[in-house]
């Protein structure tokens, strides 16, 4: 069996961190980095787990949700994922090689993956879901992939993509989230959107969908025909819809499921999971995704655009606070623009001025904006993220620490709709905002820094900030295909921005992945749960 | 009451209905629309990234690029012919995702409706008689104790004892995934989900029921008709059923009426806490999405459904109490 020997080849450098030492058929568990003595993958079982908020559909591309990649990630892949450090690893993509010019990426595929109507996937289809499918529906694709200037099949089993211009961050997005592949005999001249075959998904994962009562749960069972031999182990994976955060916790704690991830849980309830004995709390598997939240600033708001007001805002936020006290310890404290899990990351330019409150309100009178009778400097407003409890406290955290250096905080709530059209509209002074960074700053943290992304939508440089030297810096990463040029590049540009602080960066977000310890297997890559479960077991 | 003045006062009364639904459909359709945000701006946001031609061309595919009175027109027109529309999201009929939901709420709220009535009616009427009495010092305290605890905080004391402590009955859901059961096997299962939610919702209710019946029914027994009827060796249980309990069980109908109607629309809490799939979560969703199309769907089934009620009450009045005319 060639094609297992070649996948636990793969393992093996996912594995070489904790498992160096265990070699053939034990790997196939791909317990990567587990403690825990290794179990034999066992066959069978039901993993009932918890879906919050319910997604519109189970499409990837027609809907990019936090919950519906978490569902939808067991029925589509992508021709690759990403191991810790982020590196590619095969999933429907074999093997693959890139020109020394690093313009033209030749994919191998792997052999014998079937859709779940029975069709062979091939070339033709991971044409057509880069070219098309996702050229037109993904926001965040759109602009890479219109870099690619041919793509073509020399054989059913091959993909060659010729670039334009080499793009170094390129092989970061083929996972199932940025590009899921999807079937060509079904969705090629139709309306993606609205085409009926979204409301029964057909990918190649190792899960089929079944059923799905809205309000109440999706249910999809083992596809037999799955392209690695003997997977998935599980006959069955079904998502529950629980909207209360006290209901979840409860169904966790009594066992009625075993798996809760991303926000179901919220922090302050992390802790009593650690304890409780027959459950494993999970911090990894967020590396891919590295979210970070900051304290949105619009600059065209006075006195905002001040550089001092900012500096002093910034050392008004004691961030141990927010990571100990908010997040009971979840997560890791901000040091600059760039996650220190994202590629080009570096440690020595991204210094953030350190918690000093009284230095913060030197700096404010020196600016002058003096106190006045009632130790008011000047007022701003604040729109919590109305995305749950933690936000809203912190939030709250951030009225206070500002009341110390004398500037008064007015919050003003709006749910996730209002809020989502507030920012995009410019329509805010403060607010809290996380953005996904996926892997390379080039893909995920340029777009709010530079001013030629300066617009009146979500996820964008919504706050203004105008430097020509940033520009200028990320420019010049984005266009060299010189790891060393670029990492240059960004290593000046974090420690411009940390002077600057165009938004004041908070916390490195992880999310708890509290499972069963009977289950195994759950977080292998970075792409934690959103990964397709074809090996995870209940043993 | 004969058939053909009965027959006139449904018909006059359901045209009426209609008059009041378009009405009340062209209220929601501007209130929907004055909450700030979109369901283009919602989607864009989840995302995660979004470029300008992509919100314009979601705005051109859900008709939100024309304008509002247009949008409204159209809507009155599709409704008028029985057409619900799309929903933005999920890409299928709304009428259709409400049916789906309109059942479970029901069987809900039916389910809550009916404990109330009859505990309440009993315990009342129980209470009325034992006037004085320790069993109706226990079931005055009880009542308070229900009326007075918010409905959410009953909700998780039910689950505390007895899904975590006792470890009887499921905490969440309507239905065992998977276990493919059908006919009698399924009932009773969905009955084993149905029994929390639909005491928490119940549970208020019927202590309204028992201090209303209560004190209706102390009311009635104190009047000369009661003192008649005892007077004429009528047995004293036919004397409480026929003569007390009837009389006072108007008082209660109007109640019952009204929040027959706002049971519907006040399970949303139930149903988030016990996770039940029922239409009000559907709306709630709806709301933060932004999904008008379901919103207005859910808000013209239920006002429907009020209208409804209000006639059965009517009706029901006219029943209970001869004296009572329908016109």
């Amino acid at each position: 069996m060639p094609k297992l020997t070649r996948r636990a080849l793969a393992r093996t450098g996912l594995a070489a961190g904790g498992w160096a030492g265990i070699g053939g058929p034990m790997l196939t568990s791909r317990l990567a980095y587990a403690q825990t003595p290794a179990v034999a993958p066992k066959k069978g079982g039901t993993l009932t787990t918890i879906l919050t908020p319910e997604p519109p559909v189970l499409v990837l591309g027609v809907n990019n949700q936090g919950p519906t990649q978490l569902a939808a990630t067991k029925i589509f892949q992508g021709l690759c994922q990403y191991s810790f450090d982020l590196k590619p690893l095969p999933q429907l993509a074999k093997s693959w090689t890139i020109s020394d010019d690093g313009k033209t990426y030749t994919f191998k595929l792997q052999e014998n993956v079937k859709f779940h109507d029975g069709h062979p996937m091939t070339a033709d289809d991971v044409i057509f879901s880069i070219m098309k499918f996702h050229m037109e529906l993904s926001p965040r694709a759109k602009p890479i992939f219109a870099n690619i200037k041919e793509a073509t099949a020399p054989d059913p089993l091959t993909v060659v993509l010729q670039l334009e211009r080499p793009f170094e961050p390129f092989m970061l997005m083929f996972d199932a989230t940025a590009c899921a592949i999807v079937p060509k005999h079904i969705y090629d001249g139709t309306d993606y959107r609205t085409n009926p075959q979204n409301q029964k998904p057909i990918g190649t994962g190792p899960f089929q969908f079944v059923e799905w009562q809205r309000g109440n749960f999706i249910r999809m069972k083992r596809f037999d025909r799955y392209w690695t031999t003997g997977e998935p182990y599980l006959d069955e994976v079904i998502y529950r819809i629980i909207p209360d955060s006290q209901s979840r916790a409860l169904a966790l704690q009594t066992g009625q499921v075993q798996l809760t991830q991303a926000n179901d849980i919220e922090p302050f309830d992390v802790p009593r999971f650690r304890a409780q004995p027959n459950l494993e709390v999970e911090l990894k598997g967020w590396e891919y995704a590295s979210q970070l939240a900051w304290i949105e600033i619009n600059h065209r708001v006075k006195p905002l655009g001040d550089i001092k007001v900012r500096q002093a805002i910034n050392m008004a936020i004691d961030r141990n606070f927010i990571r100990d006290r908010l997040w009971f310890g979840i997560g890791k404290q901000a040091t600059g623009p760039i996650c220190s899990t994202t590629k080009f990351y570096d440690p020595a330019a991204a210094k953030l001025a350190p918690h000093d409150p009284k230095k913060a309100a030197a700096l404010l009178d020196e600016a002058g904006y003096k106190p006045d009778a009632k130790g008011v400097r000047f007022t701003i407003k604040h729109m919590p993220l109305p995305y749950g409890e933690v936000w809203t406290r912190l939030s709250e955290y951030f009225r206070t620490s500002l009341k110390a250096i004398g500037i008064e905080v007015v919050l003003e709530t709006a749910d996730a709709g209002a809020w989502a059209r507030r920012i995009g509209d410019w329509d805010y002074e403060t607010s809290v905002n996380f953005l996904s960074q996926y892997g390379d700053p080039t893909l995920g943290v340029e777009r709010s820094y530079v001013s030629t992304n300066i617009k009146k939508i979500t996820f964008t440089n919504t706050g203004g900030y105008v430097n020509p030297k940033i520009d200028e810096l990320f420019t010049t990463a984005r266009e060299s295909s010189e790891p060393a040029v670029r990492q240059k590049a960004f290593s000046e540009a974090q420690k411009i921005l940390c002077e600057e602080l165009p938004q004041i960066w908070l916390l490195e977000l992880a999310w708890p992945t509290i499972h069963d310890k009977k289950l195994h297997g759950v977080i292998q890559t970075a792409m934690g749960p959103n990964s397709s479960f074809d090996n995870v077991f209940l043993a | 009451m004969g058939g053909a003045p009965l027959f006139r006062f449904v018909l006059q009364r359901a045209l009426k209905m209609v008059v009041m639904v378009f009405a009340i459909i062209t209220a929601n359709f501007l209130l929907v629309h004055a909450a700030p945000g979109d369901p283009a701006s919602v989607m864009a946001g989840e995302a995660g990234a979004a470029d300008p031609q992509f919100m314009a061309q979601l705005r051109a595919q859900f008709g939100l690029d024309k304008p509002l009175s247009t949008q409204l027109w159209l809507y009155l027109g599709h409704v008028a012919q029985g057409d619900l529309g799309m929903s933005y999201r999920q890409q299928r009929p709304v009428a259709g995702l409400i049916m789906e939901r309109l059942s479970a709420t029901l069987i809900l709220t039916g389910s809550a409706f009916v404990i109330a009535i009859f505990g309440g009616i009993a315990l009342g009427a129980l209470a009325a008689r034992k006037v004085g009495r320790f069993s109706e010092t226990l079931i005055t305290i009880l009542a308070l104790g229900l009326y007075a605890t918010p409905i959410f905080w009953v909700g998780l004391m039910l689950v505390l004892i007895f899904s975590v402590w006792l470890d009887w009955l499921p905490s969440f859901g309507m239905n065992t995934v998977g276990a493919d059961l059908t006919g009698f096997a399924a009932a009773v299962d969905t009955l084993h989900y149905l029994l929390l939610p639909a005491l928490t919702l119940g549970l208020f209710y019927m202590a309204v029921y028992a201090r209303l019946t209560r004190a209706a029914m102390l009311e009635v027994a104190s009047q000369d008709f009661v003192r008649t009827a005892r007077a004429k060796g009528v047995p004293e249980g036919r004397v409480q059923r026929h003569h007390i309990l009837r009389n006072a069980l108007l008082p209660v109908i109007t109640v019952a009426g009204i929040q027959a109607g706002q049971l519907i629309g006040g399970s949303i809490l139930v149903e988030t806490v016990f996770a039940w799939p029922g239409i009000g979560r559907l709306a709630f969703d709806a709301l933060l999405a932004r999904d008008y199309q379901i919103l207005l769907g859910v808000f013209l089934v239920t006002s429907v459904l009020v209208l409804v009620f209000n006639l059965i009450t009517d009706l029901l009045y006219a029943w209970i109490d001869p004296r009572v005319e329908v016109m």
